[in-house]
């Protein structure tokens, strides 16, 4: 091919051509990450913890809570998009995910309630109530922290690693993928409904009472399990630009557009969506674990087909493909939902259908795509 | 006829991303190394084509719900060949070009790649590693991507996904990208989104994207399609230029384009070999104007 090309021709491209340059975030991300990095980590913990609550900049614990809650799923969002914006894979089960990491976190902090129960036992409430005499195998070593923490990790990564291999090897696509996702989701949610499974049945996990043996009502660990929550969003954003931005990022929006092509110039599709699943399962699984002690409590409503639906609203809301889209979405989508839940409880699955097919015909790259198209 | 085949090509699998990355390290280590040279350095490490051709087919059949697309079809590609691969609707020129790249498994036959790479026990990327590159029908070029990351994308290297996500383009690696833009006749188009390239364009981004492989054998489906005049001649000046360096199948229709390439020329007609030989000859043959060029 040099031979097709006098060398002076070379020699100017070899000048000319430039690698591009795909920096982690531009400078103007790194300046708006740095001030949302300072008022969640910084400002809205002083202004909840140092100002008396009569102040006028006083920041409630209703907030806090209520903006932890959405950081959480705003993690979810961002994974989400990592297999539905940039791989194209739709899933329609990842409330799955999140619950099971939620559940994990659960099992700890039962285990931490102590004897304080209604019935003073060492088991859970709902144990004794099922008059179990000793905990189930899977609930053992839970009273570790780090134990469970491996287990909010594991168990929706392993699960998701094995589905996936599955599934992406058996080339299971598009609108049989997403199907089928929510088909799992659903059957988790009524193994977890039934009492013998061990999970509290339809009830689930509440009434905790301690994290790491600090109060969990205390405003102390609620800023701190908010503050936890700022940084897992953070380093989750981070990681998650890390990868789009790399040779991988690219990998995986080439196989969103062209599988054919990628597997014919050598690339295995099979590993590369088998990786970015199972990280988003992670993902969604440590968001869920950050959710229970802020909400303080875990049932398994959280794995209906609904929940998963409504992920994919959040990411789609946002802007698919963006990373920062899926989240705002997260925030636009929950805020919205606080308040109209409370002004017209009866209503918000309509609004919450009719925004859904607004956002697709008017607005097909989503509440980002709007505020970039201003600019 | 190949009693060491199965298990060669099995030794070959485990080890195939390995010995690609290291033959391509070698050729960024050279610098300047041409696509000629390196191809030529990786044929020696990983196809073993020491009786002559690169591509096999003994026999194969593939029948889909009964209707025989191949047909106990053999056919033998030397290397460094340019041919050409004309037929009637129906033929089973891509069902064959399906089978060489891994998308369809044979019913029968054996498809060997060199002496020693078994095709048949191969998944699709493991033969893109293995050195044989394919242009779809329709061309198929990563749309949301510039042409520079279609070019970047389908460079060969080590395609795992641990080493997608640090990995860096060399010096050497930016120049193998100028080349082929230069090739391509894209070069002023380097950043612009493959998705809105004319037709022509596209065609030609996808043989740099196989060139950017080094295959050591390419299969081109319909190059042309689509082209204007002007256009199917470059391409057609490209296709002399490729063989030699690389073995080169062309499925065509269009018959000026095969005219002005074609060397051998293979006739395929109902799943099976017609008739094989230089252009003339073949086009001289009553059974081939019977089917196919009297009509």
């Amino acid at each position: 091919m040099n031979a097709a090309l006098p060398p002076q021709v070379a020699t100017e491209f070899r000048r000319t051509l430039a690698a591009p340059e795909r920096p982690l975030l531009t400078r103007g991300g790194w300046a708006t990450f740095t001030v949302v990095a300072y008022v969640l980590l910084v400002l809205v913990p002083a202004l909840n913890l140092l100002l008396p609550a009569s102040h006028p900049l006083h920041v409630s614990d209703y907030v806090v809570t209520l903006a932890g809650k959405i950081m959480c799923y705003a993690i979810v969002a961002l994974a989400m998009d990592l297999i539905w914006g940039y791989a194209g894979i739709l899933s329609l089960g990842h409330g799955l995910f999140f619950a099971l990491g939620g559940y994990a976190m659960g099992m700890y902090l039962m285990r931490s309630i102590g004897r304080e129960g209604v019935y003073h036992s060492d088991l859970p409430d709902f144990m004794v109530f099922l008059d179990w005499k000793t905990y189930p195998w899977y609930w053992s070593f839970t009273d570790h922290f780090w134990y469970a923490a491996m287990l909010v990790v594991l168990v929706p990564g392993v699960l998701a690693f094995v589905f996936g291999y599955f599934a992406f090897r058996s080339r299971i696509k598009g609108v049989y993928f997403s199907i089928i996702t929510q088909a799992l989701t659903y059957a988790f949610m009524l193994l977890f409904f039934r009492n013998d499974t061990g999970f509290g049945g339809n009830n689930g996990f509440t009434d905790f009472k301690r994290i790491l043996g600090y109060p969990i009502a205390a405003p102390g660990t609620r800023v701190a399990l908010f503050v936890a929550t700022g940084v897992a969003l953070l380093g989750a954003l981070l990681l998650a630009r890390w990868i789009v931005t790399s040779k991988l990022g690219r990998v995986l929006t080439a196989i969103r557009d062209a599988e054919s092509r990628v597997m014919f110039c050598g690339y295995s599709p099979l590993h590369y969506k088998l990786f970015v699943w199972t990280l988003s399962a992670v993902l969604c699984g440590i968001a869920g674990a950050l959710y229970v002690p802020q909400v303080g409590i875990i049932n398994p409503s959280e794995m209906s087909p609904a929940n998963s639906i409504e992920i994919a609203i959040w990411t789609a809301v946002g802007g698919r493909g963006t990373l920062v889209g899926p989240m705002l979405g997260a925030f636009v989508v929950n805020g919205a939902k606080s308040w109209f839940t409370q002004a017209f409880p009866e209503y918000w699955l309509y609004f919450l259908g009719l925004l859904f097919i607004l956002v697709t015909l008017f607005l097909p790259r989503g509440v980002i795509g709007l505020l970039r198209g201003r600019r | 006829m190949r009693p060491l085949g199965g298990q060669r090509s099995g030794e070959c699998r485990k080890r195939g991303g390995t010995t690609v990355s290291a033959a391509a390290l070698h050729t960024v280590d050279s610098g300047s190394a041409g696509l000629a040279q390196a191809g030529m350095r990786i044929a020696g490490a990983d196809v073993d084509t020491t009786h002559g051709p690169i591509l096999y087919l003994d026999g194969i059949t593939v029948s889909f719900d009964g209707f025989r697309a191949l047909n106990g079809l053999s056919l033998t590609i030397d290397d460094g060949e340019l041919r050409c691969i004309i037929g009637p609707n129906g033929a089973g020129k891509t069902t064959m070009m399906d089978v060489i790249t891994g998308k369809t498994r044979p019913d029968a036959g054996t498809a060997f790649f060199g002496q020693t790479i078994d095709l048949a026990k191969l998944t699709e990327a493991e033969i893109a590693h293995a050195g044989i590159g394919r242009k779809f029908q329709k061309p198929t070029v990563f749309e949301q991507h510039s042409v520079f990351e279609n070019l970047e994308l389908s460079m060969k290297a080590d395609k795992r996904v641990r080493k997608a996500i640090g990995a860096r383009l060399a010096r050497a690696d930016l120049d193998r990208i100028a080349e082929t833009l230069e090739l391509i006749q894209l070069a002023d188009a380097a950043d612009r989104l493959a998705g809105l390239l004319s037709h022509g364009q596209k065609q030609w981004l996808e043989i740099g994207m196989l060139l950017m492989q080094e295959p050591r054998l390419l299969l081109l489906d319909e190059p042309v399609a689509g082209m204007t005049d002007d256009e199917t001649m470059r391409t057609a000046e490209l296709c002399l230029s490729l063989a030699g360096r690389h073995s080169v199948v062309v499925v065509e229709h269009d018959m000026d384009f095969i005219a002005r390439i074609a060397r051998q020329v293979t006739v395929l007609h109902e799943g099976s070999v017609l008739a094989e030989g230089p252009m003339d000859v073949v086009q001289a043959d009553p059974r081939v104007i019977e089917v196919y060029l009297g009509r």
